[in-house]
């Protein structure tokens, strides 16, 4: 807020009202206005029919309530087991990396050449090693899409310290493992985080492709695919708002915990004083 | 920590070289015969161009670099071995302080790579603050800091285990002129209040006579002492110092010797005149 | 933000305070800008944060431009250092660089591969090894199901049915097949691509003039890429009607955002007094866009463009796939995951096919940069 702004020198509760809502009014206004849109143009028929409509979509959150609620749950159990295995095994790979020069030399150009591939496409694969039902196959597309991000920003935080603060500790003449615990490790944090929170979307991106190439019915990936498939277009969208209602709440929840990790990076970051 | 043979140098360098490999097999020569011996308490500081190794010199009386030639000596032991016992504190150009670390936090780093723990740590990081004034701003983080006040952390933190040799690395050199003055009284006193043995490089000639009890002029290509300044001034040095006669003497006397023309300062020329003629510092 | 930012050094001993006074202190290298003053390493550090994508991306981008990696840590490590010089510094020279690695992944994944079988797969029966007349024989000391031949073909095997006629009664070889699907993949992905790069500059260019849109819209731009955009292409797919436009659709959606929010950054990123020399030209808004915001935001852009890239064809591939639509390598994997049981070594085609034109798509774009950027300091990254 600069100082040239009316709303902060306005006193008081008002002031405190008016510096929110500048902050909250505009999205707020547009999130109104484009549903209004859609309902209207949906009722009229003037826009394609699998779009639906936002009270369609309400409807379909009353009547299958339970086959959402038990859909998302197994899908964000899916996503979370994912993150879960490719943040340990992305962690693990990535001290052996700083530690290690043979390990890295093998894993960053794999990691590197992971990136630029289209993993998605391991999904059939995932769905026939493990059976096409077993939530470990959906699991470990995740697993498979957290890992690089993770392992790479590990890494990088790991080993890209600032020479001289490598320098300052070789001047108090402790060993690796002191460097480690002091500077590699709180060095790598903010990366880590960052890549985490990419990660948290991944992971549900992984869970529900793989959903889409094979799965129980009580998935959020079988839920979408043959509602629309069925026509069902208000149950469709149900399915995905809930898929990225739980993700976004999963990214949050990671933020919030980074905000606890790492305060002295958040107000770095955010050019607090 | 050992305690000081009074009577033997703190610093004892004898025919210390160093040579750097280049691309395509060759070598360049940083230093070369470098003989200094620095006694107890004294204030020393390394001035010269780029290029002549005094910078060089002061990692290698911290072995963070070792010689290719000569003997360095800490105390009577090998730089090793002073690195290894931690007898000396540094503080770099950057402060390099860790942005994860609080003020307080930034200065316990080294009691707790000593294992200094409970009251005893507390009571030196509080001395330490207290020394550099900045007492009130232990919960704050570097970012929150102006460049000074983090190389006064810097300070502190290089204060921390007491060592009896303190290492400065041009400390103030990316600060403003009247930032710099002001730090350079307050090195002075701490340097007053503690009696340690200090090496100071630096590019300011106004602030290495200010500062020293001895200049020591260095000439690149290879790196060489080409002249030994000795500062009397008296102590304790405030702003009137800078403002003596003498001292514009000792300035004019390292600026020549930098140019390579030593010249011993003479009373002859009245110096005020000498420094308009001169110009500005630095 | 803080009101009390003075410009200048500190003024005197009472603003660095005195002991036990807790005061806000005035920042005075803040207020140039955060990638101005080297005056301690916290705020350089703060500089390449916000210069750096991948030790700070926006909230919710989907992936990381890794390309780079390997150069950065080489320069940190001790062999490194003279690893990033000489003639892995030209443009092509690092061009050449990202290629080895890519290069060298292949032939990684494929040892680990053949590693795996080696210790725990279907036994290798090997006669007449390339008409040596030695024979050859292996018996692995596990068994894991997921490395036997069914699972995990051999590499040769894959390469093999590459070259053979994967259809009855065509003469059509998988390869050539596979190539076609790939065309038809790249065709939708690339279009896509161009169009939401252009959508994403445009928004950036609107967001970097008007901060009331940008407050208005911004969340919903972040939104958008927090959702598991890419699960959506299928839908979309059958929305727009099973044709190519909705992959179109999905690679544009995919390419917009990162391609906004690294553009928007590097509309911002120019030193601030950088901007006052060119209004101390009496420059207009849009002399100052095309002359220095823009140019500036050259490298931000493309390193958003790489990322865009690779998900531009995964959803391309995605877009196709549940529905089967078009002749796409999206339709290839379906059919060719159904028919597992009988031939896993097409699927697995299919999957190194993909990759290898997501790897095209990476290097492409790459090799641009490398071009477009060679003048630059330190372009790679």
């Amino acid at each position: 807020m600069t100082a040239g702004s009316p709303t902060a020198t306005r006193p008081g509760l008002a002031g405190w009202f008016s510096q929110r809502a500048g902050r909250i009014l505009p999205p707020l206004v547009v999130l109104v206005v484009l549903l209004a849109l859609w309902q209207i143009l949906g009722q009229q028929g003037l826009i394609p029919r699998p779009l639906s409509t936002p009270s369609s979509i309400l409807n379909a959150f009353s009547e299958h309530s339970e086959v959402l609620l038990r859909s998302g749950w197994a899908t964000l159990l899916e996503a979370l087991g994912g993150l879960f295995i490719g943040t340990t095994l992305g962690l693990v790979m990535a001290f052996a990396a700083s530690r290690f020069i043979v390990a890295r030399d093998i894993l960053l150009p794999l990691a590197i050449g992971a990136a630029a591939i289209p993993l998605v496409a391991l999904a059939p694969i995932f769905n026939n090693w493990f059976g096409i039902a077993n939530p470990m196959s959906k699991m470990a597309m995740s697993a498979v899409l957290v890992f690089f991000p993770i392992f790479i920003s590990a890494t990088r935080g790991l080993v890209e310290v600032s020479p001289g603060a490598l320098e300052l500790m070789r001047s108090y003449a402790v060993g690796e493992t002191e460097i480690l615990r002091k500077v590699r490790i709180p060095n790598m944090l903010p990366f880590f985080f960052t890549a985490l929170k990419v990660s948290t979307t991944l992971a549900f991106i992984g869970a529900i492709v793989a959903e889409y190439f094979g799965g129980t019915s009580e998935v959020i990936g079988r839920v979408v695919i043959t509602a629309m498939f069925a026509g069902n277009f208000g149950l469709g969208w149900a399915g995905i708002l809930l898929g990225a209602f739980a993700a976004i709440v999963a990214y949050l929840i990671v933020s919030a915990v980074e905000r606890r990790a790492i305060p002295w990076y958040i107000s770095l970051r955010d050019g607090e004083a | 920590m050992t305690t000081p043979d009074p009577t033997q140098p703190v610093v004892h360098l004898a025919g210390v070289g160093k040579a750097f490999p280049t691309k395509g097999g060759g070598e360049t020569v940083a230093l070369d015969g470098i003989d200094l011996d620095i006694a107890q308490g004294e204030f020393i500081s390394l001035i010269g161009p780029s290029g002549c190794g005094k910078s060089t010199l002061l990692r290698l009386v911290g072995d963070l670099i070792e010689p290719t030639g000569g003997t360095v000596e800490i105390n009577g032991k090998s730089a090793h071995q002073a690195r290894v016992d931690r007898d000396y504190g540094i503080v770099f150009q950057a402060p390099v302080l860790f942005d994860w670390r609080s003020v307080e936090a930034n200065v316990r780093l080294p009691l707790e790579i000593s294992g200094v723990t409970g009251d005893e740590r507390d009571q030196r990081i509080d001395e330490m603050l207290e020394l550099v004034e900045l007492g009130g701003f232990r919960d704050h983080y570097p970012h929150q800091l102006s460049g000074g006040m983090q190389q006064r952390v810097a300070i502190a933190r290089a204060l921390a285990l007491q060592p009896a040799l303190l290492l400065m690395d041009e400390p103030f050199g990316a600060l403003d002129e009247m930032t710099r003055e002001r730090l350079n009284a307050e090195v002075l006193r701490i340097w007053r209040a503690t009696g340690k043995t200090v090496i100071f490089v630096t590019h300011s000639i106004p602030e290495a006579v200010f500062l020293s009890t001895r200049v020591v002029v260095m000439s690149p290509r290879p790196g060489r002492i080409s002249h030994i300044v000795d500062v009397d001034l008296p102590q304790p040095r405030t702003e009137d110092s800078r403002e003596s006669d003498r001292y514009y003497e000792l300035v004019t006397e390292v600026r020549e010797a930098l140019r390579g023309r030593v010249k011993v300062a003479a009373a002859a020329v009245p110096s005020a005149e000498r420094a308009r003629a001169e110009g500005s510092f630095g | 933000m803080s009101d009390e930012r003075e410009q200048g050094p500190p003024t005197g001993p009472a603003d660095d305070g005195a002991a036990g006074e807790r005061r806000r202190v005035p920042m005075p290298y803040r207020a140039l800008g955060p990638n101005t003053s080297a005056w301690s390493s916290t705020s350089s550090r703060e500089a390449e944060l916000r210069r750096d994508p991948l030790a700070d991306p926006e909230a919710g981008e989907i992936a990381l431009d890794v390309g780079d990696v390997a150069d950065d840590v080489a320069v940190h490590t001790r062999r490194g250092a003279e690893g990033v010089v000489g003639r892995w510094q030209t443009p092509l020279g690092r061009f050449a660089r990202t290629a080895l690695a890519l290069a060298l992944f292949f032939l990684i994944a494929g040892f680990i591969w053949e590693t795996l079988k080696w210790f725990g797969g279907t036994p290798w029966r090997f006669e007449n090894v390339l008409g040596t007349g030695v024979d050859y024989f292996h018996d692995p000391p596990f068994r894991v199901l997921q490395f036997s031949d069914r699972q995990l073909p051999h590499i040769w095997d894959i390469l093999y049915e590459l070259l053979e006629p994967f259809r009855r009664g065509s003469e059509e070889t998988l390869l050539e097949f596979l190539l076609a699907s790939a065309l038809f993949t790249l065709r939708q992905a690339i279009i896509g691509f161009f169009v939401g790069a252009v959508i994403g500059i445009a928004i950036a260019s609107i967001f970097v003039h008007s901060q009331r849109s940008e407050r208005a819209f911004m969340p919903y731009v972040v939104a958008s890429q927090t959702i598991p955009i890419v699960a959506l292409a299928p839908v979309i797919a059958l929305a727009v009607g099973l044709g190519p436009l909705a992959v179109i659709i999905v690679a544009t959606y995919l390419t917009f955002f990162p391609v906004t929010i690294s553009q928007l950054r590097g509309l911002r990123s120019p030193d601030p007094r950088a901007m006052e020399l060119m209004r101390s030209y009496g420059a207009s808004r849009w002399d100052i866009y095309r002359k220095l915001r823009f140019p500036a935001s050259v490298p931000f852009l493309f390193t958003a463009l790489k990322v865009a890239a690779t998900w531009a064809i995964i959803g391309a591939i995605i877009g196709e796939g549940p529905g089967g639509v078009g002749e796409g390598l999206g339709k290839a994997i379906i059919s060719f995951s159904q028919q597992y049981i009988t031939g896993p070594e097409k699927l697995w085609a299919t999957i190194l096919i993909a990759s290898l034109v997501g790897i095209a798509a990476y290097l492409a774009v790459r090799l641009a940069e490398v071009l477009v950027l060679r003048n630059r300091p330190g372009a790679s990254s």
